[in-house]
């Protein structure tokens, strides 16, 4: 049953309320953790390596320890006694990782890790401090060639795993070679998937104080999952959980980079415990760019085995992914190749599938999880290699994917990997986006501005994302990542809602969101109800917010707690009433007899006697404040479906590529607040459109960031960005009452395949196909044969 | 390193007179000596516009500025615009619109935005995503941006003719 069916709708689901948690950000009044100000705080500052790979000999660091404002000099060895760590998941076969240090000891494996710190009064003097601080490296063998990392000969970074090898994943479903016989072509294509970042404009931060007298450590921290931050920082610093509190207040910008527990984070809380005094850290930009987690760094090797006729019957591909020098803590750096094994093409109907996937260690900054993970390189070697088959047999881009898609009617499907789809949209939404951008009127376009010189071309791109992961994601692994989530639901006396949620907010509305859920649910104006998260204090446990799982997994537990709180407040008000239960219902506040409308008794009231005069109630015992929690059982994943498509013009004298237009529809099921989920999707979009274009993270051969700081390192900014049309199609989830899946990633996921399938169609009149991202112009014009 | 110098400068509407160091900033100086946080860090390179401030009226940039230079002139900040009731229309188009997410860009976006609007003339899309290059939001995808700044123009010319007729 979805929300659309049930009793007590009072509209705010699916209408576009604006956040009023805004408010506060557009009048300057949010509170990042820079802005928090406590008494006594001090300031660190770390010194990092400068070599990708280097045994430490010595570090001196008299004369630091006698600079003015320092209080505390520390290194490795002072943060002996924290637990190492390295994410490794038990369900990964084969995984392995070497134990990483909150800060290097004796040896350093990135361009970047920490290998002092200084404590003092304030940033700037901890920083004058670092410079006093002498270390004396003897350089390594540095390993960043994604292609000879597994060379026999390759210098290995961690002697005891005996190879540079994280994990390593093969697929093979039906007999691709068999299959692969019967086609008239077979297609290949290499691709490469640049290495970059998040780049989020409030950088890490963190404030941990830790107050001896109470033994209890609160951290302030720019995170998207605070449980998380508490269980893995109680654990490493040897504290009971019930020690550790996270509050996570506004977080400026996450994307998945706030997902992680970084060295440096840690051990700015282990130095509050040595000083006994609140000690502040924010990374700066340049720190940001060497110690941030990067992501993607892929080389693949794809294959499309296809008809005449343009039925599509197989995929191959090999793909390689550089890590950093440890599998990051505690998601692992795996994740992003699992998730391309498990679901590139596995939205059309392929007869057989083969992937190998191999994770590579180098001495680059450590990699994990970044928004979309896995998905924009899925889609990119699909999209990529359907788009070529397409051009092989000369077949429409459209035609080709109405021809293969998963037919709608089709669900629930399982895909030649194995993936279990309950239900998906691939046609509806196809056939919208061919209507909103006006397809042919394009094409034709296209044909008369090549006459002229002008090139243009049209992309699309189908795909699929993973949304509200289950506990197969993490909890299968032994990772300590809470796939549920747990809401508190309490009536005031006044009448007002307060709902706790242990899922928050870094500005997508997730709030919102769960607060027109509960008003819905319960049957109370919207603006009687409040949001509490970010503080592990006094929200339920949960999971947090990634892998697009706010909406349908928190959501889902918001609409679960009001409703029981619903029926507590039903119950009191049938007692104090003498009506019977089944007569009554809210709206707008009141408990209100459901067939005339007339009004029984406001929630204030119920609320007056429930809390101070409870001795009317004889021996009934008023529950308005009532837990729920939820995680999805029936699948371990909800795949939302979607379909992208970019209008570019390729100026073939310069290189230069111009964006037109993005379309996009998507089936994020129940759509809960319409403007909230189309700016997700526009958001999304150009963190696709970033690396397809622009942002690359350059190593050189010794390991070294070329572009670490905003001005080489290019992000989209707005002259570049064009207008985004964001249609949907709704396909409710029938494994939650509320019926939402997530919308947070796929505009991330569809666009560099999008992009990159324009970009071959504007150049098709030059017989040159571009699949090594980012697309400069200097590539374009080597494409092109011009330099 | 230690050497400070005094100032006396307008900030947000009263006047102050005080020693600062000669080295420190003024995004720094705003924040940590006034407890001024709207201006945001962001790149402390000039590039992101997250620090963006007013000095006499003019666009400056928080991390390209030392505090030093303040002396003489006239500092606002978004805490002062928010107070003034300037900018009034475009916040609350702002929060209409959705043109924040996670709200680190907004301040420096929207001091910007309103001196495009200042100018009091009609601007296309593209003039003024031209006028917003220099703040980068990682959220929005500008769309939602240039939607609000686009209305809130619209809006101010028609009341401004009206006014004229």
């Amino acid at each position: 049953m979805n929300v659309q069916s049930k009793p007590g709708k009072g509209g705010y689901i699916g209408q576009s309320m604006p956040r009023p948690n805004a408010v506060r950000l557009v009048e300057g009044r949010a509170q990042y953790v820079d802005d928090v100000m406590l008494p006594r705080m001090l300031h660190v500052a770390y010194l990092r390596s400068p070599h990708a790979h280097a045994k430490i000999l010595a570090i001196r660091t008299d004369a630091a320890k006698k600079a003015p404002g320092v209080v505390l000099v520390a290194t490795g060895k002072d943060f002996a006694n924290i637990e190492k760590f390295a994410g490794v998941l038990a369900h990964f076969k084969g995984m392995k990782s070497a134990q990483q240090s909150v800060i290097a000891i004796d040896r350093a494996c990135w361009q970047g890790e920490p290998v002092a710190a200084v404590v003092a009064e304030s940033r700037h003097l901890a920083e004058d401090a670092l410079e006093l601080i002498e270390v004396d490296y003897q350089p390594l063998p540095v390993m960043v060639d994604i292609e000879r990392g597994l060379d026999a000969d390759a210098s290995v970074i961690h002697a005891e795993l005996k190879d540079n090898l994280c994990f390593s994943r093969d697929v093979d479903a039906g007999d691709f070679d068999a299959v692969a016989a019967r086609a008239d072509h077979i297609v290949e294509q290499t691709f490469r998937f640049p290495r970059h970042t998040g780049v989020c404009l409030e950088g890490r931060s963190v404030l941990g104080n830790w107050i001896s007298a109470d033994k209890r450590l609160t951290v302030y921290i720019s995170h998207q999952a605070p449980n998380m931050v508490q269980d893995c920082f109680a654990k490493l610093l040897g504290l009971p959980e019930s020690a550790v509190r996270v509050i996570c207040v506004d977080v400026g910008g996450s994307f998945g980079i706030k997902t992680h527990v970084y060295g440096d984070e840690l051990a700015t809380c282990a130095l509050s415990m040595m000083l006994g005094r609140p000690v502040k850290f924010v990374a700066d930009r340049l720190e940001s760019f060497v110690s941030d987690i990067h992501s993607r760094d892929h080389l693949v090797k794809g294959k499309i085995a296809v008809t005449k006729e343009g039925k599509l019957l197989a995929v191959s591909f090999e793909d390689r992914l550089a890590v950093g020098p440890y599998s990051v803590y505690p998601r692992g750096s795996a994740v992003e190749g699992n998730q391309i094994c498990n679901i590139t093409a596995q939205w059309y109907t392929l007869e057989a599938y083969r992937a190998r996937m191999q994770t590579v260690f180098t001495n680059m900054a450590p990699y994990s999880n970044y928004r979309a993970v896995g998905h924009p390189v899925a889609v990119g070697i699909a999209e990529g290699l359907v788009d070529a088959a397409a051009r092989k047999i000369g077949m429409d881009p459209i035609e080709i994917r109405r021809n293969n898609l998963i037919p709608d009617h089709a669900f629930p499907f399982q895909s030649v990997s194995g993936m279990k789809f309950e239900v998906m949209s691939h046609h509806r939404c196809l056939d919208e986006l061919v209507k909103a951008m006006n397809y042919e009127a394009l094409r034709k376009e296209q044909v008369e501005l090549r006459k002229k010189g002008r090139y243009r071309g049209i992309g699309i791109a189908s795909m699929i994302e993973i949304t509200n992961p289950s506990a197969m994601f993490y909890g299968i692994g032994g990772v300590r990542v809470s796939a549920q989530d747990g809401c508190t639901a309490r009536m005031e006396p006044s009448g007002s809602i307060v709902i706790l949620h242990g899922c928050g907010e870094q500005g997508q509305g997730t709030e919102t969101i769960f607060a027109q859920i509960a008003a819905d649910a319960i049957g109370v104006p919207l603006e009687t109800v409040r949001l509490v998260t970010g503080d592990t204090e006094v929200t339920p446990y949960g999971g947090g917010t990634w892998a697009s799982r706010g909406a349908g997994v928190g959501g889902e537990a918001t609409w679960q707690a009001a409703r029981a709180l619903r029926h507590n407040i039903l119950e009191l008000a049938a007692l104090i009433t003498q009506t019977d239960i089944g007569k009554l219902t809210i709206v707008n506040g009141s408990v209100v007899d459901s067939a005339s409308g007339e009004e029984k008794i406001t929630l204030a009231e119920c609320g007056r006697i429930a809390y101070f005069r409870p001795d009317t109630l004889d021996s009934y015992r008023p529950e308005l404040c009532v837990t729920r929690h939820f995680v999805p059982k029936q699948f371990p994943f909800c795949f939302t479906n979607g379909v992208i498509a970019c209008h570019l013009e390729v100026d073939v004298n310069t290189g230069f590529i111009e964006l037109q237009k993005f379309w996009a529809v998507e089936d994020c099921g129940t759509v809960l607040n319409p403007q909230l989920v189309d700016e997700q999707m526009r958001g999304g979009i150009v963190h696709g459109i970033g690396p397809t274009l622009f942002e690359h993270c350059i190593y050189n051969e010794n390991g070294q960031l070329q572009n670490g700081n905003m001005a080489d390192y290019l992000v989209p900014m707005p002259c570049e960005i064009p207008d985004m049309v964001v249609c949907h199609v709704s396909t409710p989830t029938k494994e939650t009452e509320i019926g939402a899946k997530g919308a947070g990633e796929a505009g991330t996921a569809g666009t560099p395949a999008a992009i990159m399938n324009a970009l071959n169609d504007a150049l098709l009149p030059f017989n040159t196909v571009l699949t090594d991202m980012p697309f400069t112009p200097e590539k374009v014009l080597k494409g092109l044969g011009k330099v | 390193m230690s050497e400070q110098m005094q100032i006396s400068f307008i900030l947000n509407g009263e006047r102050k007179q005080v020693l600062v160091p000669m080295r420190l900033h003024i995004i720094d100086f705003l924040r940590e000596k006034y407890e001024l946080s709207s201006p945001r860090v962001g790149c402390e390179h000039g590039v992101c516009g997250a620090c963006t401030i007013r000095v006499d009226g003019e666009l400056a940039r928080g991390c390209l500025m030392l505090a030093v230079q303040a002396d003489g002139k006239t500092i606002e900040t978004l805490e002062h615009l928010t107070q003034t009731g300037e900018i009034k229309d475009l916040q609350e188009k702002f929060v209409e619109r959705n043109a924040l997410q996670c709200g680190y860009c907004t301040s420096g976006m929207l001091i910007t935005a309103a001196d495009l609007l200042k100018q009091g003339k009609p601007a296309s899309r593209e003039a003024i995503r031209d006028h917003l290059s220099g703040n980068y939001c990682r959220c929005t995808g500008y769309e939602a941006i240039v939607d609000s700044i686009e209305a809130v123009m619209k809006k101010r010319v028609e009341s401004g003719k009206r006014a004229a007729r």
